[in-house]
């Protein structure tokens, strides 16, 4: 096992302590992502003047605010565009973008899959909490089917998205999920996430007690009880292989789903501007 | 052996560090807070540091525990 970095130095190297507490609920899902991404960084070395976080609007997006790293904080749903103009302009940083469901599966719904495309070079981290948090819990395109939610108070109809394999659809290279209370895991996933060099992917089923524990009590109501449901609730990758689809049915598939090599964007278009440059059509 | 500090204006006593720690070191105060009971059992494994949603949980490696 990796070490892991004590938090007393990632608060000293990384936070602005003056800006806490969070605003988050207790027991909320972000500061989880938030211990993998910091943890991942630090583990990696990572100039911290080589890193810039391009966060989302939603609870999840609010990590960054608390750092000392750059950070985006940019329009609904346009983290992946913004990243991907970054990523075209400064090739040489490691862009990491933080998005909730909502913001990146609805309103950025189009940005995110044609950042897959493209096969850009950024690692776009979701938190898949099932629900739109921050603007009183209506329901978004991941949350479950007969969810409970301010939006669907009588039960869900809509049959949800299934994010990694939205992802791997539209052309992402590197493809993964993880949990909060895995979090080990997780800060193994970040850093394959940011060490692969073209999309990268990582879907985080985290908790939002506020606005879906207290309705859908079957997922567990509190951060603990949340936490728990999603212990006893994961699969691995390697124990899914040798399951039933019937026995993987309203499992959590843990691990890297997805892992190839394509040429990345930023490079290839580089390539496009120098021909660009020595004139006259190819 | 370590020493565990919990900064109480950031914690939210949202109990994810006493119902996680694989030594049971905390227990739950009278306002819900989480209260250090049984610090010698910490193993150091920082679970609780990491799982805390508000980077509340601080565990220090010392030589030897100081005597409150
Ligand atoms: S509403 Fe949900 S996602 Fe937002 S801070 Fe509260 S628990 Fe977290
Ligand atoms: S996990 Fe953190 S916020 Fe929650 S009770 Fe423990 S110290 Fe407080
Ligand atoms: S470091 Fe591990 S053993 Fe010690 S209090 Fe935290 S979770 Fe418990």
């Amino acid at each position: 096992m990796a070490k892991i970095i004590p938090q007393a130095t990632i608060l000293e190297k990384y936070f602005v302590t003056s800006t806490l507490p969070t605003q988050w609920c207790p027991g909320c899902g972000a500061g989880g992502i938030g211990h993998a991404v910091l943890q991942a960084i630090e583990r990696m070395q990572l100039d911290p003047k080589k890193v810039v976080l391009v966060s989302g609007i939603g609870c999840n997006g609010h990590f960054t605010r608390h750092l000392r790293l750059d950070d985006l904080h940019v329009l609904h749903g346009r983290a992946p565009a913004v990243a991907t103009g970054l990523k075209m302009a400064r090739p040489d940083l490691e862009i990491i973008v933080i998005q909730g469901d909502g913001d990146a599966a609805s309103i950025g719904g189009n940005h995110l899959i044609h950042a897959a495309r493209r096969n850009i070079g950024i690692t776009t981290i979701v938190s898949n909490n099932y629900i739109y948090g921050r603007t009183g819990g209506q329901y978004s395109p991941t949350t479950p089917k007969k969810s409970i939610s301010t939006s669907s108070p009588f039960g869900l109809e809509d049959p949800p998205f299934e994010l990694c394999n939205l992802m791997v659809g539209a052309g992402a290279t590197f493809v993964a999920r993880g949990t909060s209370y895995h979090i080990i895991q997780l800060i193994d996933l970040v850093e394959r996430a940011i060490k692969h060099p073209g999309f990268a992917f990582l879907e985080v089923i985290a908790p939002c007690p506020t606005s879906y524990g207290r309705k859908n009590p079957e997922t567990g109501i509190t951060g603990p009880q949340m936490l728990q449901w999603q212990k006893e609730n994961s699969v691995s990758i390697k124990k899914a292989a040798h399951m039933s689809e019937e026995s993987l049915r309203g499992k959590i598939v843990t691990g890297i789903l997805l892992d190839r090599i394509e040429p990345e964007y930023s490079a290839a278009y580089a390539k496009v501007r120098q021909r660009a440059q020595k004139g006259g059509l190819a | 052996m370590t020493e565990i500090s919990i900064q109480r204006k950031w914690c939210k006593s949202c109990g994810i560090c006493v119902e996680f720690c694989p030594k049971k070191v905390f227990t739950v105060g009278e306002l819900n807070e989480p209260i250090i009971s049984t610090p010698d059992a910490c193993t150091g494994c920082r679970l609780c540091e990491l799982r805390c949603p508000e980077f509340a949980v601080i565990i220090t490696e010392v030589e030897e525990r100081s005597h409150e």
